[in-house]
């Protein structure tokens, strides 16, 4: 392989650094990558995750473009027609609404549209979702726009490694791919080896094993449903926790195994419950495990209401303790055990 | 434009260089006279054989379509002269963007013709490979292709090869925010793109002064830095020039350029449009009065020297390679529904593929 600055031996990064990593391992490794967005050049991000890749790779393979969003999406299609693999940076998860018709009408159809002849290897990166005080507009969760799309893949990270595979895994996916980059994770660390071993793009993950329910989340409360199953355990609760990264393709595989497995599923979210990705969840889990449940499948989600603005905001995401909240209203006492 | 200062008609210099001349670029009038210096007559011969076939291509499709052939068409009727010129500027390397109306310069680029049908026809939605004749697929959303074309056109430039991408757009998607963008984008990148709008006095029903307030949607140009142009879109020697020029402009790296041909739609919008109900018949006559076509003969004829009539046969034969072609019955295969939407079906559309298939199995077997 190429010129990385990975270091061999684990050391604490955090996602913001381990995706900052990705872009330049991408870079180095495939002349056909481009970076391009709003202030992705010489500042390096809002969040800093394009920190010095146009210092070391250059101006055409870098750089900053005028303020537009759909003209950022609706020229990196342009521009992956022609041979390039363009990473696009949306500064905000709100403030990649106005692409949304280039991402929809065109970069999820062209590959149908045109019998599988032009593919767009394009992946929009969207810094999405709450929890860091952000005001109006900054702390969308907006996956479901997407992942309701076919044709798009839309991944979530929630991990330093995570996001590092993951990210390298989408810049060399043939597909389309929206990948959100939970902003509230982007400084907590890891002690990791950055590495592209690991599971494939669509694969969902068992990151805790246990036995009497599966909670179902990806992103920013993947944590937040850690922190729920290391407090369950005093109440006698062992949570599996599957983080599913990847939200289109949905690996029914890895959710159901463990959902036939524990007999209870909560999908915890902070986007809105109405027609939200647990509705989608749950769904599934009703029709591919329904002799399996012991309760019906809950969501642990944010209220139905526009994201809150900072003061009020912990009152909108879910908690470990609303996550624990909905355990134990799944019907325990109806077990013989 | 070369022909502002020999043109008998009053076109004034731009009052600045970025700025259309006041009075549209011509160089053969309605009458067929020349007014400016245009083509040698070799260029205007091959303007001439894709007239008349692009003419009968487009009259043939419209009377399928009346008959109930085809899902719905968009006529270039009126427009030859653009979309022609246009696309005979393009060298082949060059990338053409279209829209739904402009069927006549997909195939002027050399598409088959019933690989363009197979859209109007509804078997798919694109029926041509875009990397064979380097013609993107025609774009339904108004002005998205516009922000395609830049893209293209500036990846090229990185790769450093020698491309220009002409997108061509209505009077209507100068109003969409992707054109706003793509000039700006295109001037600030200095992508070689030509923008070319057909300006047909109507988006639908809404003609033109419901649409802009500026003085020409050619002076849209300067506001982004980009040098625009005014151009008599009825007549195909001026269009043929003015692409060609931006073209090369384009291509000696000097950036994009922007072009407003006035023309006109002489067809409804598409089939299902009633074109009555926004505009008069004097006006579709006077608009008949200044056909493409006939100004490009009327030029050829002038010295009594006959145009060619091998043309028209060409024409004819084409027309009948369509009307068989449609009249085919086509059955596009429901698998297909399933096979692109990722590089790889996933799972869950390899199962509703085989669903599908078992339910129309199932339906045939019932039937039987
Ligand atoms: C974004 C978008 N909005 C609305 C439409 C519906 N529509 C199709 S054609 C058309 C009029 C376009 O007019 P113009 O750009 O002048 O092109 P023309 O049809 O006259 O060639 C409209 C409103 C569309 N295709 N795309
Ligand atoms: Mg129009």
């Amino acid at each position: 392989m190429s010129i990385t600055s990975l270091p061999a031996t684990a050391t604490p990064v955090s996602l913001a650094a381990a995706l900052n990593q990705a872009l330049a391992d991408s870079l180095a490794e495939d002349e056909r990558v481009v970076v391009l967005g709003e202030d992705v050049g010489t500042l390096g991000g809002v969040f800093r995750i394009t920190d010095g890749l146009a210092a070391r790779f250059g101006e055409e393979r870098v750089w900053d473009t005028p303020l537009a969003e759909s003209g950022i999406v609706g020229t990196a299609i342009g521009m992956a027609m022609n041979g390039l693999r363009p990473v696009v940076e949306m500064q905000f998860d709100a403030f990649a609404y106005p692409a949304f018709e280039q991402i929809t009408s065109h970069l999820a159809k062209m590959r149908n549209r045109t019998g599988g002849r032009v593919e767009l290897p394009v992946v929009v990166r969207i810094p999405y979702g709450g929890g860091i005080g952000g005001v109006e507009h900054h702390c969308d969760s907006s996956e479901v726009y997407y992942t309701h799309t076919a044709g798009l893949r839309v991944v979530t990270c929630s991990t330093p490694s995570d996001g590092y595979r993951l990210l390298r895994q989408a810049i060399a996916s043939p597909d389309p791919v929206i990948f959100l980059e939970p902003k509230r994770r982007y400084w907590s660390k890891e002690t990791a080896t950055l590495s592209l071993e690991g599971p494939a793009l669509h694969q969902a993950q068992v990151v805790r094993p246990g036995r009497d329910v599966t909670v179902i989340t990806y992103g920013g409360t993947v944590a937040t449903a850690l922190e729920a199953a290391a407090l369950g355990t005093e109440e006698g609760y062992d949570l599996e926790v599957i983080d599913l990264r990847s939200l289109n393709p949905f690996d029914d595989e890895t959710v159901t195994a463990s959902v036939r497995r524990t007999g209870r599923a909560v999908v915890v979210h902070e986007a809105a419950g109405f027609c939200g990705y647990g509705a989608e969840v749950a769904a599934r889990l009703s029709e591919q495990c329904f002799h399996h449940l012991a309760a019906p499948v809950l969501r642990v989600t944010g209220f139905d209401i526009p994201y809150p603005p900072p003061k009020l905001e912990a009152h909108h995401l879910p908690s470990a303790e609303r996550i624990l909240d909905a355990v134990s209203r799944l019907q325990w006492e109806d077990e013989d055990v | 434009m070369t022909s502002t200062q020999e043109s008998p008609h009053d076109i004034t210099a731009p009052p600045h260089p970025l700025l259309p001349t006041p009075a549209p670029v011509q160089l053969i009038d309605p009458a067929g006279a020349a007014v400016g210096p245009a083509p040698d007559r070799e260029t205007l011969l091959r303007l001439y054989r894709a007239m008349v076939i692009g003419r009968r291509f487009d009259t043939q499709i419209t009377a399928l379509t009346r008959q109930g052939r085809l899902a719905v068409y968009p006529s270039s009727r009126g427009q030859e002269a653009c979309q022609i010129g246009a696309a005979l500027a393009l060298r082949a390397q060059d990338w053409l963007f279209p829209t739904y109306r402009d069927s006549v310069a997909v195939l002027t680029r050399g598409v088959d013709p019933l690989q363009v049908l197979v859209s109007f026809r509804g078997d798919w939605h694109c029926g041509y490979d875009p990397y064979e004749h380097r013609v993107a697929p025609q774009c339904t959303p108004l002005a998205t292709n516009t922000l395609h074309a830049v893209g293209l056109a500036h990846a090229a430039r990185l790769r450093r090869e020698d491309t220009v991408a002409l997108v061509l757009l209505g009077d209507g998607a100068t109003s969409e925010g992707d054109t706003h963008e793509a000039l700006n984008f295109a001037a600030v990148w200095k992508a070689p793109v030509v923008f070319l709008v057909q300006n047909n006095g109507y988006a639908i029903s809404v003609p033109l002064a419901k649409q802009s307030a500026a003085p020409s949607l050619a002076h849209k140009g300067i506001g982004y830095g980009i040098p625009s142009h005014l151009i008599d879109g009825n007549d195909v020697a001026a269009v043929h020039t003015t692409v060609s020029e931006a073209v090369q402009h384009a291509a000696a790296g000097h950036g994009p350029v922007l072009i407003e041909a006035l023309t006109y739609r002489v067809e409804a919008h598409t089939n299902a449009d009633d074109a009555t109900r926004y505009r008069q018949d004097e006006e579709v006559a006077f608009w008949l009065e200044r056909d493409p076509l006939r100004r490009l003969e009327l030029f050829l004829n002038r010295d009594g020297q006959e145009p060619p009539t091998e043309f028209a046969a060409e024409a004819e034969a084409l027309a009948a390679a369509v009307r068989a072609g449609t009249n085919a019955d086509t059955a596009p295969d429901p698998a297909g529904l399933f096979g692109h939407v990722y590089a790889e079906p996933t799972a869950a559309l390899h199962q509703q593929q085989a669903d599908l298939l078992d339910e129309i199995a199932r339906d045939e077997e019932a039937r039987a």
